[in-house]
């Protein structure tokens, strides 16, 4: 578990082809950690029969909705929840 | 296999429809599935429905104690009322309150409670709700005939991966002497997933 909740975090801007679960939306966004969601078969392997082992870390991660869309039409504590894996982060701190 | 979908005829079935049906009939054609289980899963589906949510919701809004246990273990709180939560994914309920308000949508495809709640609502897998709710949610739940106010803070959730949301909407006002059966009337399945709110226009 590399992340604790309140660590800014960044979502990667890595392309992947196949079944991913980080939507293209979020990527390169920056967040924050909200909780530790556990630990699950990783989805990305699943899909195409594998064992999904081993666990992967999953973390709720917040991010501000003015974060993600420029033109936001609402206030600024406006925010999103996704649901995002662990090989999908990076540190905040050094982007 | 044609015994299987009689009121269906071919010519009347969408293509993703008779996509679904060829494909089912290899499964069953190699026995990977049976007729039996397929059976099974529809029943299922079919025994579950937005009433769990609202339940769910009636009981919460009576029982301060119930309140704490559906917010922290959806699951055991659904248990408790007798309803199966059976599904590998968890169960997470989130709460509106008088400063936020939450809002459901899967975005990479239709990912909802469907192990107390039933099967979602078509809109709620079109392209057009997954895309518009993370983007501009006040304006979606506008269409929805509902629009939280500016100081409060909307909450959208994308359930990208291994948790299904459901959300526990605020009590109206008014509604002190409802019975936990009236209540339950008034808690919608639109409200469960956040695009609404439960209404209440007295007696």
């Amino acid at each position: 578990m590399t992340f604790r909740p309140g660590d800014r975090v960044r979502v990667r801007s890595a392309e992947k082809p196949g079944h991913v679960r980080t939507p293209g939306y979020l990527k390169g966004k920056p967040g924050w950690v909200e909780s530790v969601i556990g630990e699950y078969p990783n989805p990305e392997e699943l899909a195409y029969g594998f064992s999904g082992f081993p666990e992967r870390p999953l973390y709720k991660v917040g991010f501000r909705q003015k974060d993600l869309w420029e033109d936001y039409d609402g206030p600024a504590d406006d925010c999103l929840y996704a649901d995002v894996y662990e090989h999908w982060l990076e540190s905040g701190e050094t982007t | 296999m044609s015994d299987h979908h009689p009121h269906e005829e071919a010519a009347t079935m969408s293509p993703y429809a008779a996509r679904i049906r060829a494909i089912e009939a290899l499964l069953l054609e190699r026995g990977i599935l049976t007729e039996p289980e397929v059976q099974d899963r529809i029943s299922y589906m079919e025994s579950r429905s937005p009433a769990n949510g609202a339940k769910l919701v009636a009981r919460a809004w009576v029982d301060e104690d119930f309140k704490e246990r559906l917010l922290s273990d959806g699951k055991a709180a659904a248990s408790e009322l007798g309803i199966d939560p059976t599904h590998p994914a968890e169960f997470v309920v989130v709460e509106n309150t008088p400063e936020v308000h939450n809002l459901i949508v899967c975005t990479l495809c239709s990912c909802y409670p469907r192990a107390i709640l039933g099967r979602p609502p078509d809109w709620y897998k079109s392209f057009n709700y997954r895309s518009r709710a993370v983007r501009e949610p006040r304006a979606v739940m506008r269409e929805f005939g509902f629009e939280p106010s500016e100081d409060v803070e909307v909450i959208v959730h994308d359930s990208t991966a291994d948790v299904r949301y459901m959300v526990l909407p605020m009590r109206p006002e008014g509604t002190e002497n409802l019975s936990e059966e009236e209540l339950a009337e008034l808690v919608t399945r639109d409200s469960l997933v956040g695009v609404s709110v439960p209404r209440y226009a007295g007696s």
